[in-house]
């Protein structure tokens, strides 16, 4: 350890941790990309170069364009496109787009693009990057109303990435609740508590999600139905959590500073509370960090159904909708990409909850 | 040993009546009965009801009474003469339409067991056996991919290769000339040949998840005092490895399928309707989609239902593999 000793049995408990993830260098990794995404997601209308809306019929299905730096006249600094151009295929008549090689766009930063309400606060029409001059830049290809996938992908990252987190935290209250209850009092208590959680978890999870969510009336809106949906996911999710808190009460309420603290005239709750739930804090953190995926998995899969969000709200799971027949994957592979970030997120938030746990256990060399 | 497995199945009774508790309010949940939604559709189809005729029917459902009368009626029809209700969209009676597809997602999922056992149990042993080499960090890096990738984006990545790659489409379970034909030998064969494309699928998640328990088991088995003492005694390295650590690693393995079994259930549901295959998947989904609760809510039972009973299973299997459950239990 490069620290001195002196600082190190000085060292907060979470100084320790952060000291001990920073050497799992994939986690470091994977948390950075983590960030990147959220960030992305923040900040996703300024950053994309269209706007979630912004049709472009005359290239529906359009592949993603090639950034390139080298052209006939040799190597340009600048990224640029070539401009996209549709024939119709003499035989069977299909769009084929080929790359007009006289016309180049290179990529610029701060061009203005479709008008969008950054935040819902103001209007602007600047984007970070694109191009000008009536080019277009399709970095991941165009759907069947010619909208930008990248964009789109950009976009739904806002409510991929939030559903998680929100699932987590509503399974994080109930899960920390019940499992603390049922740890605490023990006794019959315990026991519906626990033969809820083995018959709740004896469901298999996607026939019960299909059919919760499906009871979601039609009629609601947009963010009635985020909610909804986020409610569903937690309805299973809070299991393995109470399970965790349970089984970590039940070997911390016999501890000599639990018993202290009881002598002293403390509530239970403030016990609870205020001294074995810090103590555990950070295994928690670790089951969040690992329940993260799960929600993600869950709201694209039932997207990806149809049975999760629907349009105006854009997820990954909305999008790879487009993707659900072997034609569309054949003829416009491209719509599979959102797959890619689901999975990137996936094992990113893996790695991130292996590092913590490594982190967080004080026995581990 | 009688008692602790009359003991397990009387715990089963109470579970199945929460899961029938907890899958009759999923058939409440949508606003509105089934009758007036099925009525509506009649309509829309220009057919007239007659008033009496949905009186006999509110009667026959007992839609009017209170909520638990009507629990206590689905159930007995149930319980007693196997009746899961009708379905509203094709005016069939439940049972029928879901006993094939439910045998199918059986074959599947016990197919997926079988498999994910068969990858995983050799490949955990030989990551442990030879922790840190290069192919246990492959079998590692291989299980997270498996991990992170659901099911369902298998499939469609598996489609998409195989109809670039071999110019096939990766659906169904039958070819077309067996689809509607009776059981036979030949149709079971047909059924085998493209039986694996779904359970391989399925089977990829539960697997890598495997790999990781086995080989976690094997090496604390490993590193204990009387693997050294039997090297010492000159016990052959493979015969003392099958004998003796392998067995113990296995147990904790066959007590998983309780949560395996959910699992692969639920992998199999969203596999099938991205591959169109004929089990319960692609029907729950529809069935879901027409607000048709009779019929969905049965489908989640029984898989429910299903799940429990492999539980179960699995725990009994247990305690005939392990004696020390069976000593523990009679010493209380």
């Amino acid at each position: 350890m490069s620290e001195p000793g002196d600082k190190l049995s000085t060292a907060s408990q979470w100084k320790l941790m952060w000291w001990k993830f920073r050497r799992h260098k994939l986690a470091v990794v994977a948390a950075l990309i983590i960030l990147s995404l959220y960030f992305a997601a923040l900040f996703c209308e300024f950053l994309a170069p269209y706007t979630l809306d912004h049709r472009d019929v005359a290239n529906a299905y359009a592949p993603p364009q090639r950034l390139r730096f080298f052209s006939d006249d040799g190597f340009h600094l600048r990224p640029f496109v070539y401009a996209l151009e549709c024939q119709r295929h003499p035989e069977t008549l299909r769009k084929v787009y080929v790359e007009d090689r006289s016309r180049r766009y290179p990529l610029r930063l701060f061009v203005r693009g479709p008008r969008y309400r950054f935040w819902g606060l103001f209007e602007t029409d600047i984007h970070l990057f694109g191009v000008e001059g009536g080019g277009t830049l399709y970095l991941l290809g165009t759907d069947s109303l010619g909208r930008d996938l990248f964009s789109r992908i950009l976009y739904g990252s806002r409510i991929s990435l939030t559903i998680g987190l929100i699932g987590v935290a509503m399974s994080f209250f109930l899960g920390l609740t019940i499992g603390g209850i049922s740890g605490y009092f023990g006794g019959w208590v315990d026991g519906v508590i626990q033969r809820l959680i083995e018959v709740l978890r004896s469901f298999p999870s996607i026939p019960l999600w299909m059919a919760l969510s499906a009871a979601l009336p039609a009629h609601w809106s947009p963010l009635k139905v985020y909610l909804g949906i986020t409610i569903v996911l937690s309805f299973l999710g809070w299991t393995g959590l109470a399970r965790q808190v349970r089984g970590k009460i039940l070997s911390l309420r016999e501890e000599d500073f639990a018993t202290a603290a009881r002598l002293c005239g403390a509530s239970q709750w403030r016990v609870l509370w205020r001294h074995l739930l810090p103590s555990f804090m950070s295994h928690i953190i670790v089951s969040l960090t690992l329940a993260v995926p799960g929600m993600i998995l869950g709201e694209t899969a039932l997207s990806f159904l149809g049975l999760g969000l629907r349009p105006p709200i854009t997820s990954w799971g909305v999008l790879l909708k487009e993707a659900q027949n072997v034609q569309a994957v054949a003829l416009h592979p491209w719509l599979l990409t959102p797959v890619v970030f689901v999975i990137l997120t996936v094992l990113a938030f893996n790695f991130v909850g292996d590092g913590l746990r490594d982190a967080a256990d004080p026995y581990a060399r | 040993m009688l008692a602790l497995i009359a003991k397990r199945i009387l715990w089963m009774i109470p579970t199945l009546i929460a899961i029938s508790m907890i899958t009759f309010a999923i058939i409440q949940l949508p606003p509105g009965d089934y009758l007036t939604s099925h009525i509506a559709a009649l309509q829309e189809m220009g057919e007239t009801v007659a008033e009496n005729e949905i009186a006999a029917l509110r009667k026959q459902y007992a839609l009017d009474e209170p909520l638990y009368v009507q629990y206590w009626e689905w159930m007995k029809g149930m319980v007693w003469r196997g009746d899961l209700g009708m379905s509203f969209e094709e005016s069939r009676p439940v049972a029928t339409l879901i006993g094939e597809r439910l045998l199918l997602t059986v074959v599947i999922s016990i197919a997926t067991l079988i498999l994910t056992w068969a990858i995983a149990i050799p490949i955990g042993i030989y990551s442990a056996v030879r922790q840190y080499s290069a192919a246990d960090y492959a079998f590692s890096f291989l299980g997270f991919i498996g991990l992170a990738t659901p099911s369902f984006l298998l499939a469609l990545i598996f489609m998409y290769i195989g109809y670039s790659v071999f110019g096939v489409s990766a659906g169904g379970l039958f070819s077309p000339e067996f689809q509607g034909a009776a059981w036979s030998f030949a149709k079971l064969w047909d059924l085998l040949k493209h039986l694996w494309i779904p359970v391989l699928i399925v089977g990829l998640e539960g697997t890598a998840g495997l790999i990781r328990i086995m080989r976690g088991n094997l090496l604390d088995e490993l590193r204990k005092q009387y693997v050294l003492t039997a090297r010492a005694k000159g016990v052959g390295r493979l015969k003392l490895l099958l004998k003796y650590p392998v067995r113990v690693a296995i147990n904790p393995i066959v007590s998983t399928i309780g949560w395996l079994l959910p699992a692969i259930v639920s992998g199999a549901t969203i596999t099938s309707v991205v591959l169109g295959l004929p089990t319960t998947g692609p029907r729950l989904l529809q069935a879901l989609m027409n607000q048709d609760m009779f019929l969905a809510g049965s489908m989640v039972m029984m898989l429910s239902f299903l799940t429990v009973v492999g539980t179960l299973i699995s725990d009994l299997l247990l305690l005939w593999l392990d004696p020390r459950i069976r000593y523990e239990k009679r010493g209380e």
